[in-house]
């Protein structure tokens, strides 16, 4: 292991703990502030919308396998199923569509 | 119950976690590979920051050769989630669970540990959740260093394939909540949108991702908070499931 990445990692990973642990031991009673609550509340779609859109469509081979991968992730997503199912669904669609020779 | 029997009962409702947690890994080591970490790095990384969008970002972090300023407050936005379930763990713990543990169950909240463990009935036993930790982070430890390991002997058209699957994760961790609730619909749509813009623009573009997550995130969810205040409770426990 490199200094320099062993270095960042230790910073990561300390980032991720006290961003854990510090709501779990310093709050003890419950956030009655709505804008708070509302506000992290909102976050994870956000933040997990923009990581997906547009990177997904540079993510495999060819645009078109990426964007048909998206579009059957999404529409398994709507239909209920679970992160596995849509996970797996989105790589067979990818895998599936650049069989075509001309993709 | 003991403390037993629920470690056991978290064991078993770990493992359908600890299997979706090998095969997302898998890509996650693989695009640790394609970073320039070794899989050493990538699996102490997976063990010690359980997150797969915060690791995600944290390997362009590191691929483009980020400072640790921008490291840290990536990654606090990106990870904000986690905040917000430790919050609401923070609540669901038993009382009668001496102060230390909190300590233990803060290493390893994740969507899917909080999710089966604020749906336990009533107060949460830590070791329920430890048990579950104990099957699903070698899981995704495992998955990841079998993916940095055999990143590059794996055929290019399996690897293309396998790199949806983080991306369909986070689909189906957005769009079922979504499909429920119109403020929030919208709210992914005008993300998507805005998203897309900040990246073809000629010179928003030019920011780097880490930046782009986060600003959006920041402007975004800080709109909708104001415009659509979430009323009490309920809301918040909608997207636990």
């Amino acid at each position: 292991m490199r200094l320099e990445n062993l270095c960042a990692i230790a910073v990561l990973a300390l980032t991720l703990y006290a961003v854990r642990v510090l709501p779990l031991t310093l709050i003890r009673k419950e956030i009655r502030n709505k804008y708070i609550r509302s506000f992290l509340y909102y976050v994870p779609y956000v933040t997990l919308t923009v990581m997906t859109f547009p990177a997904v469509l540079s993510a495999t081979e060819s645009m078109i396998s990426a964007g048909a991968g998206f579009v059957v992730a999404v529409w398994m997503a709507y239909c209920g199923r679970s992160l596995f199912q849509v996970a797996i669904g989105g790589c067979v669609t990818v895998f599936l569509v650049e069989l075509f020779p001309f993709i | 119950m003991d403390n037993k029997r629920w470690f056991l009962k978290g064991m078993h409702d770990g493992i359908p976690i600890s299997t979706g947690y090998f095969a997302v890994a898998l890509t996650l080591g693989i695009a640790a590979g394609n970073a320039g970490l070794t899989a050493l790095e990538a699996t102490v990384m997976s063990l010690t920051m359980h997150a797969s969008a915060g690791q995600f970002a944290a390997m362009e972090l590191i691929a483009s050769g980020a400072g640790y300023l921008e490291m840290v407050m990536t990654e606090i936005v990106v990870n904000l989630r986690y905040m917000l379930m430790s919050c609401a763990l923070s609540q669901k713990i038993r009382r009668d669970i001496p102060f230390i543990h909190r300590f233990f169950v803060a290493y390893d909240v994740t969507d899917e540990i909080f999710g089966i463990s604020s749906a336990v009935e009533g107060k949460l036993n830590p070791f329920y959740t430890y048990g579950a930790m104990a099957v699903a982070s070698p899981g995704w430890a495992g998955g990841t260093c079998v993916g940095a390991i055999l990143g590059n002997v794996l055929p290019d058209r399996l690897l293309s394939a396998m790199s949806l699957a983080l991306y369909g994760m986070f689909i189906a961790i957005v769009v079922p909540p979504a499909r429920k609730n119109r403020v929030l619909a919208g709210l992914v749509l005008v993300s998507l949108a805005v998203s897309g813009i900040f990246t073809w623009l000629p010179v928003i573009g030019q920011l780097s991702p880490g930046f782009r997550i986060m600003i959006l995130t920041v402007v975004l969810a800080g709109a909708a908070a104001m415009l659509f205040p979430v009323e009490e409770e309920g809301e918040v426990k909608e997207h636990e499931a």
